[in-house]
């Protein structure tokens, strides 16, 4: 067999202080012959900081303890899977806290230089932790905080954002009721901020794709809506002639009632009903399956937008790394990393149909946003028709005049 | 087959109907001087393969498989089919005179490729949700070797001499070179983005690899494992993003490659001499595999989102049908016309 290894192999990554050259493991018998690389291992943490529990009026589907975490996991396996061929070794650290002081002592431990860290946690915390990311060259990547003002004035110069924005959700959302020509909405908005910060979103979004609000109603009963939804929301949706009801409930306290309960016979879409998210089980298309089953065997439950977006930010680590030929040896640490992902020449495979490359002024991961129901995928957002200068996933979220961030100056 | 079907008569009148259309055709067939070309289709949200008739560019008949039925192949002697029944994590041997599935092989969990090495007995599967490649022994359905590759292992090819099989993952986006005496592998090569497919030219001296995200396809020295040229594809009124490749097929007088690019609905024809992109051709939606027809005269593809199979005159260079087979039509193979049995031809 005179094919065997008869090329000298340029060695990947030059040996910085991280890496032990040799290698540490043995794999399998029959990778071995192929795997002779130095490796490069490579810790990634994981920092949650859980959010309150309110009582809502149903916890049929209570949100999972290791959501986000449990993608960052599968994100680790897939790369090491590949790092077996191609040198590198990819360890997690995951951390989750109940109370904020205990999640700021972790940021001064763990954000060091060089530092790469999934950040799930509300703006104020991750605005602390960007804030020494920039002081000590670490990276972070925003796996669950969809806040808006994150990717327009608030902005992050550590930061890259893998969880989408409410925008990019709400838009997805309203390009397809507009291509549906459902254009006249009953907007019902929950007492919470964050159902505020959804209600904005969606106005927004009304606004840009040609929609109108024609009523707009504050959630404000405590009756025991699962006794009483029948009675109570067709008279609290009587009104002016609307095409489809929007609810920003984000915590799932009333919204899961709505649908079927409407005075007119409409469809309910927004934080319940038709709902714009990163991820759900019923994507399948574009290879979806495999990821979902991977995901599934490994954790024995479905893949939620935590989840993908944690996923999503450890795959790009390890794509970073393959994919910048030109900083051999540094591709590894954080500021080239950074200037690697949000250049024009990194992508990611995601299974959403589209290469996923990072916005260079606010970090945000450009992104497809399904748009689903509980047991189907209803549609897949940018709809065809939507034109953008540079990529129709733009017309999704903040695009660059609107955003005051400057990442890519930074 | 016919009187199988009959019994699911109640649940199956649509399909009995295309079955009385398929055996009045194969009776004319009979007195007909030369039998045509059939091509098999996969239809992979059905559970059937489409037999389309190559002469008359009509399915012919509708057969039943096992769940999920994605990469089919035939035995050297056209005998026996290969089946990929993913579902069912298993590939079934279907006799090609009868229709019937006559046998199964142990394939490792969620088998989606394979390729039949020359000798005719080895299958190298690719196992998708295992990160493995799988070789069995279809002769006394043995399993050889397992070997560990990337995430998701999709594309599979062993080269003319049987020397070398070469498999893609497409999240790890790799070819691993796989040794056929050693089951080892002896080398990597990083590619663009999600590597669906590779396919060797006919003297095996290359090696062509899509890459679906990438949008790119490469051509590979396959003594040295360099890459030789990377091609890429434009499409007026097309999002770059939508350019796909999947399926590649090289006719045997190493003129033509022809790509398939998915979403952009389009197969491209390259030269394959000098490697420039010569025609894009309109065919149906999300256009994955390819084959031939024997004497390579036409090219049939496999649309799965339109559920149809177009037809491709090699001689004119244009689309000339498409015909409507099962739901999203995955892989195709082309029975040649002198292999097909009397058996066959009387069913």
């Amino acid at each position: 067999m005179p094919l065997l290894m008869e090329k000298a192999k340029p060695v990947f990554l030059a040996a910085t202080v991280t890496c032990l050259v040799g290698g540490i493991t043995s794999y399998s018998t029959t990778a071995e012959a192929a795997l002779k690389k130095p490796k490069l291992e490579v810790q990634i943490h994981y920092l949650r900081m859980m959010p309150k529990v309110r009582p809502v009026l149903s916890n049929l589907m209570p949100d999972p303890k290791n959501s986000g975490q449990a993608g960052a996991e599968l994100g680790i396996k897939d790369n090491n899977t590949t790092g077996r061929f191609t040198g590198q070794h990819y360890q997690l650290n995951s951390q989750h806290f109940t109370s904020e002081e205990a999640f700021l002592a972790a940021v001064d431990q763990v954000i060091n230089p060089d530092a790469l860290i999934l950040v799930d946690a509300p703006s104020h915390l991750l605005a602390k932790a960007d804030s020494r990311a920039k002081d000590q060259g670490a990276l972070l990547f925003n796996v669950g905080n969809s806040d808006d003002s994150l990717r327009t004035s608030q902005c992050l110069n550590n930061t890259l954002h893998t969880y989408p924005s409410r925008a990019m959700k709400t838009d997805a959302l309203a390009q397809w009721l507009a291509t549906r020509r459902f254009s006249d909405w009953l907007l019902i908005q929950g007492p919470e901020a964050e159902d505020k910060a959804y209600a904005d979103a969606l106005k927004r979004s009304a606004k840009r794709f040609g929609s109108k609000i024609v009523l707009e109603k504050q959630w404000s009963f405590d009756t025991d809506l699962r006794r009483t939804a029948q009675k109570e929301l067709p008279l609290f949706t009587q009104g002016p002639d609307y095409d489809v009801v929007l609810v920003a409930d984000e915590a799932g306290d009333f919204g899961h009632y709505v649908p079927y309960n409407t005075w007119l016979p409409r469809p309910v879409a927004g934080t319940q009903g038709l709902t714009p998210t990163a991820w759900n089980k019923v994507v399948e298309q574009w290879g979806a399956a495999q990821l979902q089953s991977r995901f599934e065997k490994q954790h024995q439950r479905h893949m939620n937008d935590r989840d993908y977006a944690a996923w999503a930010a450890i795959r790009s680590i390890s794509e970073a790394i393959l994919q910048n030929k030109q900083q051999a040896g540094e591709q590894h640490k954080a500021l080239p990393m950074k200037q690697f992902l949000i250049g024009d020449k990194f992508h990611l495979a995601a299974f959403k149909g589209h290469k996923l490359t990072y916005r260079n002024w606010n970090g945000q991961l450009r992104q497809p946003i399904p748009l689903v129901q509980p047991t189907s995928l209803v549609s897949q957002s940018p709809q065809a028709g939507y034109l953008h200068p540079v990529t129709e996933l733009d017309t999704l979220g903040f695009d660059q005049q609107e955003s005051q961030c400057q990442l890519h100056k930074s | 087959m016919f009187k199988k079907s009959l019994l699911h008569t109640a649940l199956n009148t649509r399909r009995i109907k295309s079955l009385l259309m398929g055996s009045l055709l194969g009776s004319a067939l009979l007195t007909a001087p030369a039998f045509a070309d059939l091509a098999y289709v996969s239809n992979e949200k059905d559970n059937t393969l489409s037999v389309i008739d190559l002469n008359t560019l009509e399915v012919k008949e509708t057969i039943e498989v096992g769940q999920r039925p994605r990469g089919i192949i035939f035995s050297k002697d056209y005998s026996k089919l290969y089946i990929c029944a993913s579902d069912d994590d298993t590939v079934q041997i279907m006799d090609v005179a009868t229709g019937e599935i006559i046998d199964t092989l142990p394939s490792g969990e969620d088998p989606e490729q394979f390729s039949l090495a020359p000798n005719d007995r080895h299958l190298y599967i690719a196992n998708e949700d295992d990160a493995l490649v799988t070789i069995v022994d279809t002769k006394d359905s043995t399993v050889l070797a397992q070997i560990d590759v990337g995430v998701e292992p999709e594309g599979m090819a062993v080269s003319p001499n049987g020397k070398i099989a070469v498999n893609t993952s497409e999240t790890t986006s790799m070819l691993h070179w796989i040794d056929t005496e050693t089951y080892e592998l002896y080398d990597n090569t990083q590619v663009d983005q999600r590597p669906r497919h590779v396919e060797f030219n006919k003297d095996g001296s290359l090696l062509w690899a899509s890459s679906e995200i990438g949008g790119t396809v490469v051509v590979i020295d396959t003594s040295n494992r360099e890459i030789l040229k990377k091609l890429n594809f434009e499409i007026k009124g097309i999002h770059p993003d939508r350019i796909q490749p999947v399926g590649v097929k090289l006719t045997d007088d190493g003129q033509y490659a022809f790509v398939a690019l998915g979403p952009a609905n389009h197969v491209a024809v390259v030269d394959a001499k000098n490697y420039e992109v010569v025609d894009y051709l309109l065919v149906g939606r999300r256009v994955w595999h390819m084959d031939f027809s024997a004497d390579q005269s036409k090219l049939l593809t496999t649309n799965g989102i339109s559920g149809d199979v177009s037809v491709i005159d090699i001689n004119k260079m244009k689309v000339i049908k498409s015909i409507k087979v099962g739901r999203y039509p995955w892989g195709v193979a082309v029975l040649p016309a002198d292999k097909i049995s009397s058996a066959q031809a009387e069913r």
